[in-house]
């Protein structure tokens, strides 16, 4: 006799929004001391792109929910000669409608292309596509290859924390329970660099992806002084490919190196089978994508 | 090819008849509508594929006595959904079959407790083996339906296969699959029901065919037709996935309604409604093919596999069709083919545009460039060496009475492709290009109407009556899903009489008022229906004209539109109502046998050629198609807007069906049953299409017209995978073809050893 | 349950307030609050787009908006898009152009065409194709569509689709 089994009606969605609090304080610091009162209590909502699909199913399990959507203080992008400021309530769509953006760190700009449609742009927000943490979440890679620092902030101040340290685990990040992510800062040094990014889904929209690879290097005659490569899907969290860099870095572009970065990259990829793709997929297109950006160095062209 | 006769609203973009309504969002789908008083209905499903349901349990924490709780204790009439065979219940009694089996139903006023208390609801099950693939039916252990797990059976013979191996020249043999295809009409399956004991059962909703469900209801509920009544709302898509599912859920709010004592509003979600409802057969077709040493054709042996599902619902006519077009639209002496539907433990599958005939199609037109490969003959010269022509003989020995234009078809699809210089310039390109390109063609019929004796059967009795207010109303019980359906027959009775298009409106499709014109399946509702509104159009000019005499319109032939109108209140005013109907007759000379599947299959075929032109990435192993033709001979365009509408829509699909579109299953369960993982092509994905007609009018069907409706998403898929073939040179021979399954033959080394370039 | 607070914004010209629970998604406001039912849902998950409408001269899916936050906005349906007397050139196009056939995605790709043209009144090909690249038809193929996107440019309708305040938003 089989033991009884919860009813899975997963296959029938709909929350009900009877069961859930919903505020939005007029100010950044309202919103800061709810959340320094009540630890763990307040889940803090921007877009809601994604915790407005968990409430469709039926998953979201926070009853109480405070917005940031309005908060004029997390929406913003700045810059001055050496670096890029993005709020952390700013959208993709205004990500993409960015001179400045476009201009110094295109790999943000083509990433931000990529969220969802047209209408999922207009709502989702950086800071929200980061602190959910899908490993297949489309703005990191390029974070991750533009050196990207994170600013926390908190009713105790605000802390920096480079973005390659932010994610701790498969959806878990370093942001203390009262902390929101109060902006990214982006240095503005990779103007001599060269810059790749590409993203694999299921079609040519709407698509969450397989696998991304983005990377900005420095070269100086055909030596690498600079490399960062960072990778979507490859790891339980958007990662920085520590042993790929290092199998490159100041060396020779040549296709012995490039077999050697192929290697390493090998060794650190370590995505899973999902609904979406398989593990074999993701490794062997993530190294074709490592060639096609290693090989268009070579040749000293776009990829 | 002869000119058809000048018409002047057949033939021409009349724009859609209920296209305003729609663009302005006053267009009314089920959804939208709110009875006075209503309840929400919701069901509780298997969670297992197969087993005993041992208890069901409600917690005491919801309290229970605010809810109607249906099970099939409740059921007054018969617990099976008519169809076919009536083996499939209306609500589980028992034991399950499936996983996403309806089990029971629940009502309450408020969606969120109704809700939470889905999700209350205990049931414990003993679990028995369940299978899910026609391999694992095949074994017949366990035995899931019936002695040996068959749902369906036929052979197929023409000539003798056996006499013609030792003959042949060359025998190529192949195995072809295709996976399911969920339709992922944009509006999910939903009902409104109503029932008093007075009047009987009202159901209102999204549906194709409102006899299907007045005839389930019937028995369900044991009612006689009068105390049954089914509305069709504004449907937003069908594509045959609600032929046969809205009995089901029609059913199941009905009962809920008759429990509950109010209208219940009964709606699916998409997670549901991707689950628990129908899909396209899976098949695997087996193929071994005899030809001469130069590549003529001289015998066909098929093995036509379908899954069918946990019950038989369609399965026996997805089968006789993907039979009856699994020969390509070749001629060979000798053919036999096996056809069987096998059980499995999933959702029962159902009609999906083709129904039988792309699963068919693929196989063969995929198996002729395998054989042309292996022959090395160019894939358009073995297709022309042995096409169907006119007075030819089909693999039923139907003689094809109509012209055939396969050639010119094809001709056409490669000038306007620039097929051979394009072929030749990407055989260059493809040597260094990390994309490779290629070009694929399919060729293929589609059968319009119901197979053999089908039209006989159904016995369709449609026309038209005249309001008092001077409209002409057409009566059918067809559909309007998007594909046409009012704006056509309003042109068609528009014509016939002629009247302006804006005189003709359609009769609500409730069957307390329409007649019976069949199900809107199969392609035949132009054709068929639409010659029926033709024939009962001239019938009653020619009653108006009988009545009112001759000379009564200055001696002409016809009745000016004034003239027209005037006739009609003559005749209401001596018969009280102005009506004419019709019924089906069948073309003289149709002859089929149901039990040697010989004789006229079907009445008219539409034939067409497609051509896909593909880049498949070697960086990332997808397959994107660049651009696609579509050459068809379809009898006659009534409409250009809708009919080139219809080909693109269907080549859409097909594109999803070969590329796209996966139904993965764990468990019997569907598991990626959300938008988000269900992937059809989005307005980035669909490449341009080209679109040509070519018409040799039908003489059977209305002012020439063969059906269209499912033709094009007969040969995307095959176009798809032989231009794969081009551009790669490796043969692929089942879809859907995902780029993980592109990897497993492109990459040809192991990761770790491939050299860079 | 009228304790919750109540939420003022606009459709279609005319200003609206409602007492419900904050997260209530906009979509199901729009359709059981204000009775403006040409807004559909086909997945709940913003993946098929029948459920955009454009919130501030943004195109949003409202199915993932929280009442709460369109608070003080302006948002246009289809409701809005028709005057009394004609059809907005948009619509006008696609029903000549065959881009609606069963219609329930059609609300949400005349939004998605309205935002993209006031936008860019001549876009590219490409361009019509990533503009309503989050608007799932099943039945078109989208060819007729971009058609009918491309004739409503070529009407040289200056008309910009405002929130009209009119007998015909219902």
């Amino acid at each position: 006799m089989q033991k009884k089994r919860p009813n899975r009606n997963g296959q029938q969605m709909r929350g009900n929004p009877h069961a859930h609090e919903l505020i939005a304080p007029q100010h950044l610091s309202d919103v800061l001391r709810i959340l320094a009162d009540e630890p763990n209590e307040w889940t803090p909502i921007a877009g809601g792109t994604e915790i407005m699909v968990a409430h469709a199913a039926g998953r979201l399990t926070s009853k109480r929910l405070i917005s940031l959507w309005n908060l004029s203080d997390l929406r913003f992008i700045s810059s001055t000669p050496d670096n890029i400021s993005i709020g952390g309530a700013t959208t993709f769509a205004e990500i993409r409608r960015s001179a400045t953006i476009a201009t110094h760190v295109p790999l943000l700009a083509q990433a931000a292309s990529w969220i969802g449609s047209i209408a999922n742009q207009s709502r989702a927000t950086l800071g929200g596509n980061l602190v959910n943490g899908s490993p297949a979440a489309d703005s990191s890679p390029a974070l991750l290859a533009y050196d990207a620092e994170i600013e926390a902030i908190s009713i105790r101040g605000t802390r920096r924390i480079p973005y390659a340290s932010f994610h701790t685990g498969y959806k878990r990040n370093a942001l203390a329970p009262d902390e929101l992510l109060y902006a990214i800062h982006i240095p503005l040094r990779f103007a001599d660099h060269k810059q790749y990014i590409r993203k694999v889904g299921t079609r040519r929209a709407m698509a969450i992806s397989k696998v991304a690879l983005a990377a900005t290097a420095q070269l100086q005659s055909k030596t690498i002084q600079e490399i960062r490569i960072a990778a979507a899907s490859l790891a339980p969290f958007p990662t920085r490919l520590h042993r790929t860099e290092a199998a490159l870095l100041n060396q020779q572009l040549t296709p012995e190196a490039i077999q050697f970065a192929r290697t390493a990259l090998l060794s650190e990829a370590a995505p899973i089978d999902d609904i979406r793709s398989t593990a074999s997929y993701r490794t062997r297109v993530a190294v074709n994508l490592l060639e096609e950006f290693l090989t268009s160095l070579i040749q000293d062209r776009p990829a | 090819m002869s000119e058809p006769p000048p018409t002047r609203i057949v033939g021409t973009a009349a724009p859609r008849k209920e296209g305003v309504d729609k663009l302005t969002g006053r267009a009314r789908y089920v959804d939208d509508i709110k009875p006075a008083n209503q309840w929400h209905g919701a069901t509780v499903r298997s969670t297992i594929p197969r087993g005993i349901i041992r208890s069901i349990t409600y917690p005491p924490h919801i309290p229970w006595s605010e809810f109607a709780i249906v099970t099939a204790a409740d059921i007054p009439g018969h617990n099976h959904i008519q169809l076919i065979i009536a083996d499939q219940p209306c609500l589980a009694d028992g034991r399950v079959n499936h996983c996403d089996e309806a089990i029971l139903l629940l009502a309450h006023p408020d969606k969120h407790k109704l809700r939470e208390a889905v999700e209350a609801i205990q049931i414990e099950y003993d679990p028995l083996p369940a299978i899910f693939t026609i391999e694992e039916s095949e074994r017949q252990d366990p035995i899931i339906l019936g002695a040996d797990n068959l749902i369906k059976s036929f052979l197929l013979e023409k000539g003798s296969v056996d006499e013609a191996w030792p003959q042949a020249a060359h025998i190529i043999t192949g195995e072809y699959r295709t996976g399911a295809q969920e339709h992922l009409y944009i509006e999910n399956n939903g009902v409104i029901a109503e029932y008093s004991a007075e009047s009987g059962v009202t159901v209102w909703g999204s549906l194709q065919c409102p006899f299907y469900v007045h005839k389930s209801l019937m028995a369900v509920f044991n009612l006689p037709e009068d105390k049954v009544r089914v509305i069709q709302t504004e449907t937003g898509g069908a594509f045959g996935g609600k032929e046969d599912y809205p009995s089901t859920i029609g059913s199941h709010a009905a009962l809920l309604a008759m429990k509950s004592g109010h209208p219940v509003k009964l709606i699916y979600d998409r997670m549901e409604d991707l689950a628990a409802t129908t899909k396209r057969h899976p098949s695997r077709i087996r193929h071994k093919t005899a030809l001469d040493a130069n590549g003529k054709l001289l015998a066909m042996e098929i093995e036509v596999c379908t899954d069918g599902g946990a019950y038989s619902t369609l399965s026996a006519t997805v089968l006789s069709r993907a039979t009856l077009h699994s020969t390509g639209p070749y001629w060979s002496p000798n053919v036999r083919i096996h056809a069987r539907s096998w059980a499995t433990n999933t959702v029962p599958y159902g009609a999906f545009r083709g129904f039988g005939a792309p699963q068919a199609v693929f196989a063969i037109e995929r198996h002729m460039d395998v054989i042309a490969a292996q022959l090395n003959i160019d894939p358009v010269e073995l297709r022309r060496r042995n096409f169907l022509h006119q007075g030819d003989q089909t693999a039923t020995e139907q003689t094809l009475r109509d012209p055939v234009i396969l050639d010119q078809l094809l001709d056409r699809a490669l000038t306007e492709s620039g097929y051979y210089a394009k072929r030749k310039h990407f055989a260059k390109q493809n040597l260094t290009s990390p994309i490779k390109r290629g070009l694929g063609i399919a060729a293929f019929y589609h059968g319009a109407g119901f197979t053999g004796s089908g039209e006989r059967y159904l016995n369709s009795l449609a026309g038209i009556d005249v309001t008092t207010d001077n409209k002409v109303r057409v009566l059918v019980s067809s559909t309007e899903f998007g594909q046409g359906t009012n704006t056509v027959l309003s042109q068609i009775a528009a014509e016939a009489i002629g009247i302006d298009y804006s005189d003709v409106i359609m009769a609500p499709p409730d069957t307390g008022i329409i007649p019976n014109s069949g199900p809107t399946v199969a392609s035949r509702t132009v054709m068929v229906v639409g010659r029926l509104i033709q024939r009962a159009s001239l019938q009653l000019v020619e009653t108006l004209r009988a009545e009112t005499g001759p000379g009564s319109n200055n001696g002409a032939q016809t009745f000016t539109r004034e003239e027209f109108f005037a006739a009609c209140e003559k005749l209401r005013a001596a018969k009280g109502e102005v009506q004419s109907l019709c019924r089906y007759e069948a073309p003289p000379g149709i002859f089929w046998d149901d039990t040697t599947y010989h004789g006229e299959a079907y009445g008219a075929f539409a034939w067409s050629v497609q051509l896909a032109q593909v880049a498949v990435d070697t960086v990332t192993y997808s397959a994107e198609v660049e651009e696609f033709w579509s050459v068809q001979e379809v009898g006659r365009v009534v409409n250009p807007v809708l009919a080139g509408g219809q080909i693109e829509g269907g080549i859409a699909q097909g594109i999803g069906y070969a590329l796209y579109e996966k139904v993965l299953l764990r468990n019997g369960h569907m598991a990626n049953n959300q938008m988000t993982n269900y992937i059809m092509p989005t307005a980035q994905d669909v490449p341009p299409i080209h679109v040509y007609f070519e018409e040799i009018p039908y003489t059977h069907g209305a002012y020439g017209a063969k059906g269209i409706g499912e033709l094009p998403h007969d040969g995307p898929a095959p176009a798809i995978l032989n231009a794969i073939h081009d551009a790669t040179g490796d043969s692929f021979t089942e879809i859907p073809l995902l780029p993980e399954d592109l990897m497993l033959q492109l990459a040809t080394q192991p990761v770790e050893a491939e050299a860079s370039v | 349950m009228s304790n919750w607070p109540a939420i003022t914004f606009n459709v279609n010209g005319e200003s609206h307030t409602v007492s419900v629970p904050p997260i209530k998604r906009l979509l199901d406001v729009l359709r059981e609050d204000l009775h403006l039912t040409g807004t559909k849902e086909g997945c709940g998950e913003g993946e098929c787009g029948s459920c955009s409408v454009r919130m501030n001269d943004e195109l949003v899916n409202s199915c993932l908006i929280p009442i709460l936050q369109a608070s003080g906005t302006n948002i246009q349906t289809v409701e809005g898009l028709a005057s009394s007397e004609h059809l907005h050139p948009i619509q006008q196009a696609f029903l000549q152009c065959g881009g609606a056939q069963c219609g329930i995605c059609t609300p949400g790709m005349l939004m998605a065409s309205t935002q993209l043209l006031s936008h860019n009144p001549h876009p590219t090909l490409d361009e019509i194709r990533e503009g309503l690249a989050g608007n799932l038809c099943r039945c078109t193929g989208f060819i007729r569509i971009f058609e009918s996107v491309i004739a409503a440019c070529a009407t040289d309708a200056k008309e910009e689709a405002e929130p009209e305040r009119t007998a015909n938003a219902r």
